[in-house]
């Protein structure tokens, strides 16, 4: 029965649809976000880089399933675990590593962090460090579209545990009352920090269904398989486009590290088995590439081929973080009010900064 | 030159800058249907249509969020709050997002949005209708504030902080919304970061924001007639950016300082400013500088008690007499 489903997902029209070359451009970007983020966590290993790294191995499968239907009207949000979202939005990673260095060559010129990537040319709009700040910023991004009369909407992502703050819900409800092309996807990996699902969250069969109360549409996925994300995914971005209407999609999913690197209880709140397990059985990266070695589409050196590149690329972005600058002193003053960088006719007025 | 309202002054700048720019939007509760709670959207939502004057739910974390998005694809949301006192609900919003996404992105995201609503104490509604955040949002770097105290400068200033790039913190006063002023018919701006001088004089200076200069204006008047003092009244209009130059220059001018705000006294805007004048100006000064704020408790409801725990009149002028 399960095997009937999944085969139903692959034949779906949205799938059938995909080329050779696409599947395998999806494993590609798994294996990138995967080794980008083993290079970066041996570089944080390293002193190179300060404050938090929250690692997406594990979910590499949801960012690249559901951003891959997106067209260019299309935009994307989310929280902190975003090094995902970034790559596959296009960013390079030589201007993430830079920034998580703190270099003057990072996408944000340093002053973002790793939980702040942005790249508004590419329709990524970040990268958010307060746990659903983000939700009504996708909600305003779905507002702009439909007050500028375009036909997008806004993938906006958000935690398990970010369900819980009353601002989703703000959010939920004006989305609905004032129907607007945002899709919400809950990536439920099970864990917000130390607390489980069941120890944070009162639901009934899960926590999209809270959608129901403000009469949103709502679905969920299982992360390990792109087909079926895909289809979800495809269903909710019609809704948007074709209705402007909101979707709330969940989907079950797995991190494999600590919640950031400097998880003190990294080991404490689940157990290695459980781990294990997910890492064994579930890995969204090895069940692609074996459905792609099955489908006949890949081989296995092929696989290792495109691992490699990955790994490469990782480095080679390493090496450019370590060797840029860092910025200057003068640079923490940019970048904080627009009329100070760029005065417009007898401006900037008054004092900015009172050091 | 017309007497208008305040109130008429921000309606009319509210609706030319509708007019101006298909991107302007007006959002918050009770502000189309309704005609805004202190009537300062009046006619704009019959006028505008509901694209453009938009009634939310009492959501303000979700719809301060959603205008912040908004104006990070170029829409130019101005979002009335009924009173400034409820942007404590949506701190986050305004601090976190709107003031930091610029330069955590690296100068990549503007976010041209403009909150505003009446910030002031002095109304009987408590101590929970009565904050006055201005200083805490001009802690903020990336965010602008401005404390407008007559309808000239409401006008030019809502003007202005509209076309900004940058978050603009517009805080009215609702005693002042039935005030009436000059207003010129022609469109004027006035650039927020620039001070204005209201009254000059030469003995003591006293700089204030807000309500707060109508204060120092009477305490002028009474300082002049009994007892021969030439007060010179500084408006700072925006409180940042910060017209240091010529709130400086009076100082230089007078030699003696008394600052005035409605906000309570523990880290009050007034607090920066006399920082700054007795590292910019010290050697200028003749006597210590001087400080009134609102008593420092939380608002009182009892009418007759609120009235003295803002600034009155009379309290300025013994302190300008104490150092005069
Ligand atoms: C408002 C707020 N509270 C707390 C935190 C600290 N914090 C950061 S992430 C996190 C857990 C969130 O879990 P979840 O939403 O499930 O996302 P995940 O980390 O699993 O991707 C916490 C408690 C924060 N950043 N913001
Ligand atoms: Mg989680």
């Amino acid at each position: 029965m399960m095997e009937a489903e999944s085969r139903s997902f692959a034949d779906a029209e949205i799938n059938r649809c995909l080329t050779p070359e696409e599947k395998i451009q999806f494993l590609r970007q798994m294996f990138r976000i995967r080794r980008f983020e083993q290079t970066s966590l041996k570089a944080y290993n390293a002193g190179k880089m300060g404050g938090f790294l929250h690692l997406y191995t594990g979910q590499e499968s949801v960012a690249v399933a559901t951003i891959s239907l997106l067209g260019e009207n299309d935009h994307v949000i989310t929280a902190y675990r975003d090094h995902g979202h970034a790559l596959v939005c296009g960013m390079e990673m030589g201007e993430c590593m830079a920034e998580f260095f703190g270099k003057a060559t990072g996408s944000s010129k340093g002053k973002g962090g790793s939980m702040h990537l942005f790249a508004p040319d590419k329709r990524y709009w970040g990268g958010h460090g307060i746990v659903a700040g983000q939700t009504p910023l996708g909600l305003g991004i779905a507002y702009a579209l439909k007050y500028k009369g375009i036909r997008g909407c806004c993938l906006c992502y958000l935690g398990d545990g970010a369900v819980n703050q009353g601002v989703f819900h703000e959010s939920l409800n004006l989305a609905s009352l004032m129907s607007l092309p945002v899709i919400y996807i809950i990536e439920n990996n099970g864990y917000s920090m130390g607390t489980s699902l069941a120890r944070s969250s009162a639901f009934k069969q899960m926590l999209a269904q809270r959608a129901e109360g403000y009469n949103i549409p709502w679905d969920h996925a299982n992360g390990e398989n792109i087909y079926e994300m895909r289809v979800k995914t495809q269903a909710a971005i019609e809704r948007a486009h074709e209705e402007s209407r909101p979707t709330v999609l969940e989907i079950a999913t797995y991190r494999y590290y600590g919640h950031s690197v400097a998880d003190a209880n990294a080991r404490k709140y689940r157990t290695p088995e459980e781990i294990e397990h997910y890492k064994t059985y579930h890995d969204p990266l090895r069940l692609w590439q074996k459905r792609l070695v099955d489908e006949g589409i890949l081989t296995e050196e092929q696989a290792d081929a495109i691992d490699h590149e990955a790994r490469a690329e990782a480095e080679v972005a390493s090496r450019f973080a370590d060797e840029s600058p860092f910025p200057t002193e003068a640079d923490i003053f940019t970048d904080v009010y627009s009329e100070v960088d760029q005065p417009v006719g007898d401006g900037p007025h008054g004092t900015y900064f009172f050091n | 030159m017309p007497l208008i309202t305040y109130r008429k002054a921000l309606n009319d700048a509210l609706a030319e800058e509708l007019l101006r720019d298909e991107n302007v939007v007006l959002l918050g509760e009770e502000v189309a249907e309704y005609n805004g709670a202190y009537k300062v959207t009046e006619g704009l939502w019959a006028r505008f249509g509901s694209k453009r004057v938009v009634d939310t739910p009492i959501s303000e974390a979700g719809f301060v969020g959603m205008a912040v998005g908004a104006s990070m694809l170029g829409i130019r949301p101005v979002v009335e709050l009924m009173f400034w006192s409820f942007s404590y609900v949506t701190f986050d919003q305004i601090i976190n997002n709107a003031g930091c996404v610029r330069y955590m992105s690296g100068g990549q995201i503007a976010c041209p949005i403009v909150i505003r609503g009446p910030a002031n104490g002095g109304t009987n509604v408590g101590a929970t209708h009565s904050h006055t955040p201005e200083n805490f949002l001009a802690n903020t770097p990336g965010l602008k504030v401005v404390c407008p105290a007559t309808a000239y400068d409401a006008k030019g200033l809502m003007k202005a902080a509209i076309r900004d790039n940058d978050p603009v913190m517009f805080m009215e006063n609702t005693l002042l919304y039935g005030e009436q002023w000059e207003v010129p018919e022609e469109e004027y701006l006035i650039p927020i970061g620039v001070a204005d001088v209201k009254r000059e004089g030469t003995d003591i200076s006293l700089i204030a924001h807000g309500r707060a200069v109508l204060t120092c204006l009477k305490a002028a008047e009474i300082l002049q007639a009994q007892h021969g003092i030439s007060a010179e009244v500084v408006d700072l209009r925006s409180i940042r950016p910060l017209d240091e130059e010529t709130l400086l220059a009076s100082v230089r001018k007078t030699h003696r300082a008394v600052l005035v705000e409605e906000n309570k006294p523990f880290c009050g805007v007034d607090a920066q400013i006399a920082s700054l004048i007795q590292e910019k100006a010290f050697d200028e000064l003749d006597a210590p500088i001087q400080r009134i704020s609102a008593l420092d408790a939380p608002a009182i409801y009892s009418p007759p008690l609120e009235k003295l725990q803002l600034p009155t009149p009379d309290r300025v002028v013994q302190k300008a007499l104490s150092i005069c």
